[in-house]
């Protein structure tokens, strides 16, 4: 009910925003409540509808629970403590890719970047590795590498991997001739136009990079841990599926989203920070 | 200082853009290079600045001919350039080198002179076009440079703005007494600006003549003396002729 109140109240909540913006206080804050609200409308309703519909015995409770029940098995994860144990490990496996991946992809990224010869050598070829399906790796790390966290971890960098690296050199290529031939005016040397000029330009670049890549990790780890994996929120979608809960493997997604978005949320607070500078960033 | 051009061709894939370029100026000389579009005229600057080592011939400066950009040697270019992920006064600091208050400094007075005082926190995207270029002259400027090398400096502003850097650049000019090489295409400019108004002509570009301005700098705007060399000039470069066939 309070929150069907909110809603009649839009009129004087509009004549609100009006005068925080001409006083150019609390703006912000009641522009994004207003966007939180309308945005979480109709998620609500049908969760309101599902969690009815499941109440009514319309959606069978062995295929789709209710989001209640969904909501319990959580709180009981949590509780026993099994919940923090999954998540930590499935993120350390993430964390670990992602932070390999990237280090691979910076030194060869800037490697190509930077020398016409090392780009000769080595982009037809990984550009030719990007072009297989990364899940076709499985067998083969597990091969090698054992079941262990190794063979996953390397699966999770390998999804890392390319989105950075093409980034990367796509950001060091792209930098603007006109400014290096400023920082040619003013005598710098190779290095100093490296670092003053061509790694600050080619930031913006290498920090989309990182979030897609971090994207492609928080997909990697659920092939990974689906190959087979004791713990980890993707362990949790097998054992759903194996003991016929539903319900195990919907709190699964659920965490997985919750803490993708985490993740990307705090990398774009980092991107925020450091390209303030850019033009058009300040709204999005 | 004096700067002598002494045959400086340039070709590009055969295809040459200027040929057999002579003039020198003294120290102190503002020299404009005027024509029309595509005759070579920044090819020519940028062979003087050291960003093109490409050409053939010889450019002294100071009597001394070197192909590598000379320290003493300022460039302000058709665009502002700056760093965007600078500051306006970090902007202006980037080419000095030393200690950071002493640069500082330095940077200030120049903003100040080039009438940006209080914006040394801006970042570019909060600037006018007009005030990126006076933080790009402020950033040729805070170098002292004994040679200044302006690529149409002026030609994306507004007619008001751009009447107001000229006197800023006369301003400027009278304190250092910098040799300047001004590539233009505004003819109002140029008779405005300089002592000594060299024309290119024809592809590949070489020099056409060469027009003194007896009375540099005491020309006002609009004066009838300026008149009479506008009108010398674009007979020069066949427009008057072009345009009365029409």
């Amino acid at each position: 009910m309070k929150y069907k109140g909110e809603l009649t109240t839009s009129v004087p909540l509009k004549k609100q925003i009006e005068k925080n913006k001409a006083t150019g206080k609390l703006n912000g804050f009641s522009g994004s409540g207003r966007t939180v609200i309308l945005g979480s409308i109709i998620p609500v309703t049908l969760l309101i509808i599902w969690e009815g519909l499941s109440r009514l015995e319309v959606l069978p409770a062995y295929q789709l629970p209710a989001p209640t029940v969904i909501f319990n098995t959580i709180l009981t994860m949590a509780q026993d403590g099994t919940l923090w144990s999954h998540i930590g490990i499935t993120t350390i496996r993430v964390f670990q890719g992602f932070i390999l991946g990237t280090i691979v992809a910076i030194i060869l990224g800037s490697l190509v970047g930077f020398y016409k010869k090392a780009e000769q050598l080595l982009d037809p070829m990984l550009q030719a590795f990007r072009s297989i399906p990364s899940l076709a790796w499985v067998p083969l790390f597990i091969l090698w590498m054992g079941i262990g966290e190794p063979s996953k971890v390397t699966m999770i960098a390998v999804g890392v991997f390319f989105p950075v690296y093409l980034n990367i050199v796509s950001g060091i290529s792209g930098v603007d001739r006109k400014l290096i031939e400023v920082g040619k005016m003013y005598s710098l040397n190779n290095f100093q136009l490296i670092k003053r000029i061509i790694l600050p330009a080619a930031l913006p670049s290498f920090i989309v990079g990182l979030r897609s890549g971090l994207g492609l990790g928080w997909m990697f780890v659920v092939a990974a841990e689906l190959m087979g994996a004791s713990q980890g929120l993707g362990y949790l979608l097998v054992l759903g599926q194996n003991t016929l809960s539903p319900e195990t493997i919907i709190a699964s997604i659920i965490l997985f989203a919750v803490i993708g978005k985490l993740s990307d949320w705090i990398l774009k607070l980092i991107q925020d920070r450091s390209l303030h500078w850019q033009d058009g960033l300040e709204r999005s | 200082m004096s700067l002598e051009l002494r045959d400086v061709s340039r070709t590009f894939d055969g295809k040459t853009a200027v040929n057999n370029i002579n003039f020198s100026a003294k120290p102190g000389e503002i020299i404009g290079l005027l024509g029309t579009s595509g005759c070579g005229k920044s090819t020519l600057l940028r062979a003087i600045s050291g960003l093109d080592r490409g050409y053939d011939g010889e450019i002294a400066i100071n009597g001394t001919t070197t192909k590598a950009v000379h320290d003493k040697v300022g460039f302000i270019f058709q665009e502002p350039r700056l760093f965007p992920w600078l500051t306006v006064l970090e902007n202006v600091t980037f080419g000095l080198k030393g200690d950071k208050q002493d640069m500082t400094e330095r940077a200030t007075k120049y903003l100040e002179s080039v009438g940006l005082k209080g914006s040394e926190k801006l970042y570019p995207k909060q600037l006018s076009g007009g005030m990126a270029q006076r933080v790009a002259i402020a950033r040729a400027l805070v170098t002292s440079p004994e040679i200044l090398l302006l690529d149409e400096p002026f030609s994306a502003l507004d007619a008001f703005t751009k009447m107001q850097l000229q006197d800023l650049l006369l301003d400027v000019w009278k304190t250092h007494q910098s040799t300047i090489v001004l590539v233009t295409h505004d003819i109002d400019e140029a008779t405005y600006l300089c002592d000594r108004i060299i024309i290119l002509r024809g592809q590949p570009g070489e020099i056409d003549k060469e027009i003194e301005i007896s009375e540099a700098r005491n020309l006002e705007r609009g004066s009838e003396k300026a008149a009479f060399y506008k009108k010398e000039i674009l007979d020069s470069l066949d427009l008057n002729k072009q345009s009365s066939r029409i």
